[in-house]
């Protein structure tokens, strides 16, 4: 522990492996492959948090972006539902539970925030087998025209590139099509871990990943910025991990389209994975999360922001991990489904004032922003 | 304050046939806009006034933190409580302790507005539970490798002092284990009751089979604050007098804090700072001592103060108390997580900020579920947990002494020997 930069640190790091990692971090050098995947090994987890704080306040200062928005599920139904098996969300057509809202409904759901000051919808759902592009243009324009300030994340890559399938046309042409409609921005879903093996065992017959960051490649050539996620805490090994944010990190040099990374916990109850690997009742650990969300800030050095998600971590974890790398707080969502068909047992929705205080309490200066990170206002 | 004469001494057959003392397992009353009690009308919210800085006892040693406590970088205070807790404790060694909690009584005159568990004289759903339901109760616990009972209940006026000493001297007759009971303010009452001394109260409580007390009902360690949440319960200095009156016999207890009532930090500092006081005048008198510390957040739920609108404990919150504890308590060798208000993952992230304990692997917990939290976890989660964050799991008894396979059951039991017994 000779090293200068060691010396100054707030949390000199306990593991020794950490220090050279440490001097690169500061001098603000890349990591490499293995440099990250002892990141995830070390169990001195203070040392690797106080790294990524510390990258994150060199970006960002005391900052925490967040946004008020809404989450709105279309259809439950899903040709993955077989396959995708860490998923308790998806329906089969004819299955109990199963639902497709129609347009109406879907505008009646977004009517229930008209008087407040929602930014942003985020649209996601299952691969319906017939359910057309049409259905989704309607759905985005109808939404601008009855909520013209806010702006419309929608659709994931693998929703993408499914309707580009039954559609029998490019991605590029749906994108072009749901953009001339009002799509703004797309979420980052439907990635899970990039690595073959770990497709094959959790979303066999799922968009490969080459696929997925060609979805997102051509959605940042149209303009069109886009998130990207992790789904951790299942088969995946360390290096898995890491090879997935090596990709992220290859596209985001090459185009800059990406706004923010989000790790996602994986949540075991109610779902074939859970029951296969005897995980139920048992999400993961406060350790794993914090982890993923360092991690994420010190290997991803080409993003701007790395987004905590309460409905997955708790707002309790989600608060401390503004202190490890985080300054991208999930918004108010009003009503989650997809985390709570798996067992979460965070609250639905969060308001305003409690999305406030959590990032107060935490030494830290709410600034409520749109879906591109524009900033509407310090709270 | 009148008290069935009958109850002296009596059976549990006796105690059966008195309505007051009907065996009824605990419910749980839905939320009622009466509060927690049924069917008294809530109190109004009281507002809290801190007392100034300068009236306050430590005073210079709380401002001396305050700006430690609020203001150091979170990691920074985390760093800090990590080497300390790894210079007292140690190998990389997080305990825990397998037992069960058995609330004997929910009947209680003292209308906490913090409390959802407790239930007035009068109400249909007040119980006491009979010497043989506890007896069942610890026999399916040791079933299950517990190696103690934490036995607490309300402050039931009508409970005299033999109840109790009936209780442990059965217990340690025909269940025996170590018994772990009896907050301060139950003793208090047992004192009001039975109009003897405290050391009176405590030495026979302890010869009939009292092992160890915990630390519940410290609350906040700060008058001003006890006034506005808990008016008629012990003051801050009589909760340290039982405490030190308890260690003076050779007994050891254990201190909690319970924040997020609506207190400011001076008296969060306030109370660690009496801790440490009371700590280092018990160790000076060389006979028990406190042997752990554990802090959590008020929950809310079916209590007077849930509409309070009384800004509750954060994440941010539990993990600053937490290294704050272990920082300041520095006569303190053990930090306790408290899982089951704060959640898995909270709790194991607090085993970096200072804590070395995960607490207990709880076969049945009544109070905070009575407030709506209910984060119960089976002992393998509990060692997966710790595992996690790089520690190694080990079961450990009430004094702190590490479990072996093959024990012969809680060693400072042994060591008190059949002296202790009737």
């Amino acid at each position: 522990m000779a090293s200068a930069v060691a010396e100054e640190l707030i949390v000199r790091p306990r593991d020794p492996r950490l220090v050279p990692i440490a001097e690169k971090v500061h001098a603000g050098e890349r990591l490499t492959r293995e440099e990250g995947i002892t990141l995830f090994e070390t169990d001195d987890l203070l040392a690797v948090g106080a790294l990524a704080d510390h990258v994150n306040r060199r970006k960002n200062g005391d900052r925490v972006f967040f946004v008020a928005n809404q989450h709105i599920n279309p259809t439950n139904i899903c040709i993955l539902r077989a396959t995708c098996v860490f998923c308790s969300y998806a329906r089969r057509p004819k299955e109990e539970g199963a639902y497709t809202m129609t347009l109406e409904e879907a505008w009646a759901e977004a009517d229930v925030v008209r008087d407040t000051p929602i930014r942003e919808f985020h649209i996601v759902g299952g691969l319906h087998p017939k359910l057309r592009l049409e259905y989704y243009e309607e759905l985005i324009r109808g939404l601008k025209e009855r909520h013209p300030g806010v702006e419309i994340k929608a659709l994931t890559a693998v929703e993408i590139a499914h309707l580009a399938r039954i559609e029998k046309c490019s991605v590029e042409e749906v994108l072009l099509r749901l953009r001339a409609a009002g799509l703004d921005s797309m979420p980052g879903g439907g990635a899970e871990v990039f690595s073959k093996a770990v497709r094959a065992t959790i979303a066999d017959r799922k968009l490969a990943a080459e696929e997925w960051i060609d979805v997102h490649r051509t959605a940042h050539r149209l303009g069109i910025p886009t998130n990207c996620t992790m789904l951790y805490g299942h088969v995946e090994t360390y290096a898995d991990r890491i090879d997935h944010l090596l990709m992220l990190r290859d596209l985001q040099d090459e185009t800059g389209g990406f706004l923010t990374y989000i790790p996602l916990a994986y949540h075991p109850d109610n779902n074939e994975l859970g029951a296969r690997l005897g995980r139920q009742g048992t999400a993961t650990t406060g350790y794993d999360d914090l982890k993923n969300l360092a991690v994420g800030r010190l290997f991803l050095d080409n993003f701007d922001h790395i987004k905590a998600h309460w409905i997955m971590n708790t707002p309790k974890v989600s608060q401390v991990s503004l202190h490890f790398g985080v300054d991208d707080l999930e918004g108010t969502v009003v009503k989650e489904r997809i985390y709570h068909e798996a067992g979460a047992s965070t609250p639905q929705g969060l308001t305003f004032p409690e999305i406030i205080r959590l990032i107060k309490d935490a030494g830290k200066r709410p600034v409520e922003r749109d879906a591109l990170y524009n900033e509407i206002r310090e709270w | 304050m009148s008290k069935p004469s009958m109850l002296n001494g009596g059976s549990a057959a006796e105690q059966r046939s008195l309505p007051i003392l009907q065996t009824v397992a605990p419910r749980r009353r839905p939320a009622t806009p009466e509060g927690a009690a049924g069917a008294r009308a809530p109190a109004a919210r009281v507002e809290y006034v801190p007392p100034p800085l300068h009236t306050r006892p430590h005073a210079a040693e709380i401002e001396a933190w305050l700006h430690e406590a609020t203001q150091t970088p979170l990691l920074e205070l985390a760093a800090r409580a990590d080497a300390l807790r790894r210079a007292k404790v140690p190998g990389d060694v997080v305990t825990y302790i397998v037992d069960r909690n058995i609330n004997y009584t929910n009947l209680c005159v003292t209308d906490c507005r913090f409390c959802a568990f407790y239930r007035r004289p009068k109400d249909d759903e007040a119980y006491v539970l009979s010497y043989e339901e506890i007896g069942r109760k610890i026999d399916e616990a040791k079933e299950l490798g517990a190696v103690q009972i934490l036995i607490q209940g309300g402050h039931n006026p009508y409970l005299p002092l033999d109840w109790y000493l009936g209780l442990l001297r059965y217990i340690k007759e025909h269940h025996p284990i170590h018994v772990h009971g009896f907050s301060a303010s139950e003793i208090e009452m047992m004192t009001r009751v039975s109009k003897l001394p405290l050391d009176e109260v405590l030495l026979q409580l302890h010869q009939a089979g009292l092992d160890s007390m915990p630390g519940a009902g410290a609350e906040i360690l700060v008058d001003a604050v006890r006034d506005v949440i808990a008016p008629k319960k012990i003051d801050a200095s009589r909760w340290l007098e039982i405490h030190e009156a308890a260690h003076e016999i050779g007994m050891l207890t254990t201190a909690t804090m319970m924040y997020g009532v609506g207190e400011v930090w001076e008296d969060r500092l306030e109370h660690l700072f009496k801790l440490r006081e009371s700590q280092k005048r018990s160790l000076a008198r060389g006979a028990g001592h406190y042997t752990a510390f554990i802090a959590w957040s008020f929950q809310p739920l079916h209590t007077e103060m849930e509409g309070w609108g009384i800004e509750l404990g954060t994440g941010m919150d539990y993990l600053r108390m937490t290294a704050l504890s272990r920082l300041i308590l520095d006569n303190f060798d053990n930090v306790q997580v408290s899982y089951v208000t704060q959640g898995p993952k909270m709790a194991q992230l607090a085993l970096t900020f200072g804590a070395n304990d995960f607490g207990s692997v709880m076969i049945e917990e009544n109070v905070v579920s009575a407030a709506g939290t209910d984060f119960i976890m089976p002992e393998s989660e509990i060692r997966r947990l710790i595992e996690d964050a790089g520690f190694t799991p080990r079961r450990r008894y009430q004094d702190y002494s590490l479990f072996e396979d093959g024990d012969e059951g809680c060693p400072c039991c042994a060591r008190r020997g059949a002296a202790a017994l009737p």
